[in-house]
C-alpha cells in the first residue's frame, strides 16, 4: 500500500493556504484582510502548480482510497484554476467587507472537498468529501445575509441533505451487495442484478445534486439567483467538476448493471429541461443556471459512455474543463454589469465593445461554436456517443444545442440595441470575463496540446 | 506558414488592424477595399501558379492529434474557382460600401466582419480535414448572423434567428455525419484526403446510409434545397445588399461544394445507392424554385427564389453523377455544377448588389412600384438586362455554359429516368426565362411607377463594383476555357472515385 503524502502535496498546500488564511484574517485589521486572501490565494496557486508537476506521474492509488489518474490530475487543475478565477471575482465586491476572510476561506473549502470528489475511489471517502464541498457552499449562498439569500442558502441545504441521505442509503446498499466500499472490491464482487442498479441511482442522486442535473436540479437556479452573482459562479461552476469526475470514475471502475441506459436517460432528462426551462427566462441568472443545467446533461453523456468507448474519457475531462472556463467568463460578464435583467444589456456594446466581445464569445462558447474550447469538448462528446453505439442520444444532444440557441441569442441581441443609458460594467471583473474568454479561445485552438497530455 | 495561410489569414489579420489601429468608418472601408484587393491579387497568383492536377500548395500541420485532425489546407481545380469567386465577390461588396460608408452605421464593424467572413469562406474552401471545415463552416454561420442582425433591414431579427436555427441546425446533423466517417475510417482520421482515399464505412452499408443521410441533410440545409429552402428568402430579403451577395454567391456555395468534396468520394456506395433522391431532390428544387420566383412581387425574394433554383442545377448533376451510365456525360455534367457554383456565384451576387441599388434609393424592393426605369437610370438597366439574361442562361453568358453541360450531362447519362429528370429541369430554364422577362419588364420598361422618379443611375462604386462581376459572366460565356481546363481533371477523379 502506498502512503506517501507527497501525493497529496496539491490538496496539502490548499489546505495549508485556507488554514492560514483564517489565522491571518483573525489577526489583521478589516481593512488589511487583503493579507488573509493573498494567503489563500497563494495556497491554491501552490496546489496548482504542484497539481501541474504531478500530471506526467504515473497512475496508482494513494491511502487506498486516492486515485493518482487523469481524472483527477484535471479535476485538480482545473478546480484550483476556476478557484483563482473566483476569488479574482470576489476580490472587488467584498473588499472591506466584514467577512472577508470567511468568504474566500469557505471558497477555497469548496475547493478541497471538490478535488476530494474527483479523486476518490472509496465510496466512505466519497461521502466525506461530498460535505466537505457542500457545507462550505450552503454557508457561501447565505452570505449576504439577505432574505433571497437565505431562502437560496436553505433552498440548497435541504436539497443537499436530501440528497445526501439518498447517497448514503446507496452507500449501504452498494457495500451490502459488494462486500466493500473501495471501487475495486465493488467492481470486482457487485453482482449484475436490478438492486445494484437501485442503489446505483441512490449514489448518482447525491452526485447529481452537486452536479446540477435532474432530478436535483431544482437549487440550481434559486442559488444562482438569489446568492450574490459570485457565488452563482461558483457554485454552478466548481463542485460540478468534482461531481462529474466522481460519476465517470464510478462509471468507469464500477460500472454498476445497465449504468449506459440509466446515465442516458438521466442526460437527456437534464439537457430537455434544462433547455426548455431557459427559454423563457427574463433573468441572465437564471437562464445562465438553466443554461448550466443544460450543459450538465451534456457532460452526463460521457459519463454514460464510461468504459464503452476510449473517447469517454477525454471527453468528459475536456468538456468539464472547457465548461467551466466558459461559464465562469459567461458569469464574469455578469458580476462586472451588475445587472440582471436581459432588457438591462441594452446598449451596452457601443459602452464597453471588448465586454460584449467576450460575452459573444462565451455565449456562442457554450453553444459549441468553433474554435472555442467547448466546441472540441462537444465533438468528443457527439463521438463518445456514437462510438459507444448510443446514437439516439447523439441526435438528443445535437438537436438540444440548436435549441439552445435560442435563448443564448435573446441575451445577445440587445446589448446591440440603442439606448441612451446603460450600465458602468466594474473593471476587475471585466479583466476576468476578458481572461476567462482567452483562455476558452486558447484552450480550443490549442486542444492538440491538452488532449495529448492525458 | 505557407501562401494558401497567407491568403486566408491576410483578411483577419485586417479586421484586426482595424481595432487595434482605431481608423474611422472611411478609411476602415478603405482599408477593407485594400485587404481584399490584395487578397484577391495572391489568390491569382495562386491560379497561375498552380499547374499540376492534384493537390497544390498543400499545408499539413497536426492540430489535434489526438483524434487526428489537422491543420491541412490544399487546392485543386475544384477549391481554385471558388476561391477565386470568393475574392473577387468579397471586393466588389467592399467596393460597393464605399459609397455606404457615411451612411452605414458602425462601419469599421460592418468591415471587420465581412474581413472575418472572407477569412472563414477561403478557409473552408482550402480546407482538406473534415474538423477544420466544419469549424470554418459553423464561423460563417456566426458571421453572417450578425450582418444580417446588424445591418439588416425589415424584420431582421426574426430573419437572422430563422437563418441561425435553420443552418445550425443543418451544421450539428453534418457534424454527426462527420463524426461518423470518423469513427468508420481506419484508421480513424478527419483527413479528407486518406478518407477519400479509403471510404470509410465500405462494409457497413446500413451505418453508411445513415452517416451520408447526416451529412446530405446538413449540406441541403446549407444549399438549399426543398424542403430545407425556408430560411433563405427571408434571411436574402432582410440581409443588407453586401450580406446578400455573399450570402448567395459565396455561402451557398459551401453547401453544394461539400456534395463534391466530401458526400461523393467519401461515400461512394451509399452515394450511388441514394443518387436517385439526390436526382429527384434537384429536379424538384429546379421546379419549385422557379415557380415560386415567378409568383414574387418582392424583386429581392424573386432573387433568391432563383438562386433555390440555380442551386437545384448543381443537386441535380452531382445526383446524376452517381446513376450508373455513361462516365463522359456524367464527368460533363459535375463540370457543369462546378461551372455553376462560379457562374451563379457572379451572376445572383450581382443580382443582389443591383437591387441593393434600387432600395437605396427608395427603401422598396416592390416591382409594381417601379416601372420605366432605364430612361431615368440606362447604366442601371444596362447592368440589370445582362444580370438577367446570364441568369436565365442566354447563351454567350456563363449561365449557358453551366447550364449546357449540366443538361447534356443528366440527359447524356444514358438511362431514362436521368433524361426525364433532365427533361423536367429544362422547364426549370423556360420559367425563369419568363420571370427574368417579367423582372426587365416590369422594372426596366413601361409607364414610370410611384418609385420612378426617385431612382437615379447607380454611382461609380456601384458601377465598379457590378462591372467586374458581369465581365467576368461575360468572359466565361464566351471564352470559358481558362476555367474548364482547370475544372476538368476534378469530375474525372469524382467519378472515379464514385464508381468504385
Amino acid at each position: 500500500m502506498r502512503e506517501n503524502p507527497a501525493d497529496l502535496l496539491p490538496e496539502l498546500c490548499t489546505l495549508l493556504g485556507a488554514v492560514l488564511g483564517l489565522l491571518t484574517g483573525m489577526f489583521v485589521p478589516r481593512q488589511r484582510q487583503w493579507a488573509a486572501v493573498l494567503v489563500c490565494a497563494l495556497g491554491v496557486l501552490a496546489g496548482l502548480v504542484s497539481a501541474a508537476f504531478a500530471v506526467p506521474g504515473p497512475r496508482v492509488m494513494t491511502f487506498d482510497a486516492f486515485m493518482l489518474d487523469p481524472v483527477t490530475h484535471v479535476t485538480r487543475v482545473t478546480v484550483l484554476g476556476s478557484t483563482l478565477l473566483v476569488m479574482a471575482l470576489a476580490f472587488k465586491p467584498l473588499r472591506g467587507h466584514r467577512r472577508e476572510t470567511e468568504f474566500h476561506v469557505l471558497t477555497v473549502f469548496t475547493a478541497l472537498g471538490t478535488v476530494a470528489l474527483g479523486a476518490s475511489s472509496d465510496l466512505l471517502v466519497l461521502v466525506a468529501a461530498y460535505l466537505l464541498a457542500s457545507i462550505p457552499s450552503y454557508a457561501l449562498a447565505g452570505f449576504g445575509k439577505d432574505a433571497q439569500g437565505t431562502e437560496a442558502a436553505l433552498k440548497y441545504y435541504l436539497m443537499g441533505a436530501l440528497f445526501g441521505l439518498l447517497m448514503l442509503t446507496g452507500v449501504t446498499l452498494l457495500y451490502g451487495l459488494g462486500r466493500g466500499t473501495s471501487y475495486e472490491t465493488l467492481g470486482r464482487n457487485l453482482p449484475d442484478n436490478t438492486v445494484v442498479t437501485v442503489g446505483a441511482i441512490l449514489l448518482v442522486a447525491g452526485l447529481l445534486f452537486k452536479a446540477g442535473g435532474v432530478p436535483a436540479h431544482f437549487w440550481v437556479p434559486d442559488v444562482a439567483e438569489g446568492a450574490s452573482p459570485v457565488v452563482a459562479a461558483l457554485v454552478t461552476t466548481i463542485p460540478k467538476i468534482g461531481a462529474f469526475a466522481a460519476l465517470f470514475r464510478l462509471g468507469a471502475e464500477v460500472t454498476p448493471h445497465s449504468w449506459a441506459l440509466t446515465l442516458a436517460l438521466v442526460a437527456t432528462a437534464t439537457m430537455t429541461l434544462g433547455n426548455l426551462a431557459a427559454f423563457g427566462q427574463d433573468n441572465v441568472r437564471r437562464l445562465l443556471a438553466y443554461s448550466t443545467i443544460s450543459q450538465a446533461g451534456y457532460l452526463l453523456v460521457p459519463v454514460a459512455m464510461a468504459g464503452r468507448t476510449d473517447l469517454a474519457e477525454p471527453a468528459l475531462l475536456y468538456y468539464i474543463a472547457a465548461y467551466a472556463l466558459t461559464n465562469l467568463g459567461a458569469f464574469a460578464v455578469v458580476v462586472a454589469v451588475g445587472r440582471d435583467r436581459i432588457g438591462d444589456y441594452r446598449g451596452l456594446a457601443p459602452r464597453s465593445p471588448l465586454l460584449v466581445l467576450s460575452l459573444v464569445i462565451c455565449l456562442l462558447g457554450l453553444i459549441g461554436t468553433p474554435p472555442t474550447a467547448v466546441f472540441v469538448g462537444k465533438v468528443l462528446m457527439l463521438g463518445a456517443a456514437l462510438d459507444g453505439h448510443y446514437t439516439w442520444l447523439a441526435v438528443v444532444a445535437a438537436v438540444n444545442t440548436v435549441a439552445s440557441v435560442f435563448y443564448y441569442l435573446r441575451w445577445i441581441v440587445p446589448c446591440f440595441a440603442r439606448a441612451d443609458e446603460g450600465p458602468v460594467p466594474s473593471r476587475p471583473a471585466a479583466m476576468v470575463a476578458y481572461l476567462a474568454t482567452a483562455l476558452t479561445l486558447v484552450l480550443g485552438i490549442g486542444s492538440g496540446i491538452a488532449l495529448s497530455l492525458n | 506558414m505557407t501562401v494558401l495561410s497567407l491568403v486566408i489569414f491576410l483578411p483577419l489579420a485586417a479586421a484586426l488592424a482595424l481595432f487595434l489601429l482605431r481608423l474611422g468608418d472611411r478609411a476602415a472601408v478603405w482599408t477593407w477595399v485594400a485587404a481584399s484587393a490584395a487578397d484577391l491579387a495572391l489568390v491569382a497568383g495562386l491560379w497561375i501558379g498552380y499547374d499540376d492536377p492534384g493537390v497544390g500548395y498543400e499545408e499539413n500541420a497536426r492540430w489535434i492529434p489526438s483524434v487526428r485532425a489537422g491543420y491541412h489546407l490544399g487546392v485543386d481545380g475544384l477549391s481554385l474557382p471558388l476561391l477565386a469567386l470568393t475574392a473577387l465577390l468579397f471586393l466588389c461588396c467592399a467596393v460597393y460600401s464605399l459609397k455606404q460608408a457615411r451612411r452605414t452605421q458602425r462601419a469599421r464593424t460592418f468591415a471587420a466582419l465581412f474581413l472575418f467572413l472572407e477569412t472563414v469562406s477561403l478557409g473552408l474552401f482550402a480546407a482538406l480535414d473534415l474538423l477544420l471545415f466544419f469549424v470554418f463552416f459553423d464561423l460563417s454561420i456566426v458571421a453572417m448572423y450578425f450582418v444580417i442582425a446588424g445591418w439588416g433591414h425589415g424584420d431582421r431579427l426574426r430573419s437572422a434567428l430563422r437563418f441561425f436555427l435553420y443552418t445550425f441546425f443543418g451544421s450539428l446533423a453534418l457534424l454527426l455525419g462527420f463524426i461518423g466517417l470518423y469513427l468508420g475510417s481506419s484508421p480513424k482520421t478527419f483527413d479528407m484526403v486518406e478518407l477519400a482515399r479509403n471510404p470509410p464505412l465500405a462494409g457497413s452499408p446500413g451505418l453508411a446510409d445513415l452517416v451520408l443521410l447526416a451529412i446530405a441533410v446538413g449540406l441541403a440545409v446549407k444549399t438549399p434545397t426543398v424542403p430545407f429552402h425556408t430560411w433563405l428568402p427571408p434571411a436574402h430579403t432582410d440581409a443588407p445588399a453586401a450580406g446578400s451577395a455573399i450570402l448567395a454567391g459565396v455561402l451557398l456555395k459551401m453547401g453544394t461544394y461539400g456534395f463534391v468534396r466530401i458526400a461523393m468520394p467519401m461515400l461512394p456506395d451509399a452515394w450511388r445507392r441514394y443518387a436517385w433522391v439526390i436526382v429527384i431532390v434537384g429536379v424538384v428544387s429546379v421546379v419549385y424554385g422557379a415557380l415560386v420566383a415567378l409568383a414574387q412581387r418582392n424583386l429581392k425574394r424573386l432573387v433568391a427564389y432563383t438562386s433555390v433554383n440555380h442551386m437545384g442545377y448543381i443537386v441535380l448533376a452531382v445526383g446524376a453523377a452517381g446513376l450508373a451510365g455513361d462516365g463522359a456525360a456524367r464527368r460533363l455534367a459535375v463540370t457543369g455544377a462546378v461551372t455553376q457554383m462560379v457562374s451563379h456565384g457572379l451572376l445572383t451576387g450581382a443580382l443582389f448588389l443591383l437591387c441593393g441599388v434600387l432600395y437605396d434609393r427608395t427603401s422598396s424592393y416592390d416591382m409594381d412600384e417601379y416601372g420605366g426605369v432605364a430612361k431615368a437610370a440606362p447604366v442601371f438597366a444596362g447592368m440589370l438586362a445582362v444580370a438577367s439574361f446570364g441568369s436565365l442562361g442566354l447563351p454567350g453568358l456563363s449561365g449557358f455554359i453551366a447550364e449546357f453541360q449540366i443538361f447534356t450531362g443528366v440527359i447524356g447519362a444514358g438511362t431514362t429516368g436521368a433524361a426525364v429528370a433532365g427533361g423536367i429541369s429544362v422547364l426549370g430554364v423556360l420559367i425563369t426565362a419568363a420571370l427574368f422577362l417579367r423582372v426587365l419588364q416590369r422594372v426596366l420598361l413601361g409607364t414610370p411607377g410611384t418609385l420612378t422618379a426617385e431612382v437615379t443611375d447607380a454611382g461609380r462604386a456601384e458601377r465598379a463594383a457590378i462591372v467586374p462581376l458581369l465581365a467576368l459572366a461575360v468572359v466565361i460565356g464566351i471564352a470559358p476555357r481558362f476555367l474548364l481546363d482547370l475544372v476538368e481533371p476534378v469530375p474525372s477523379a469524382v467519378i472515379a472515385l464514385v464508381a468504385r
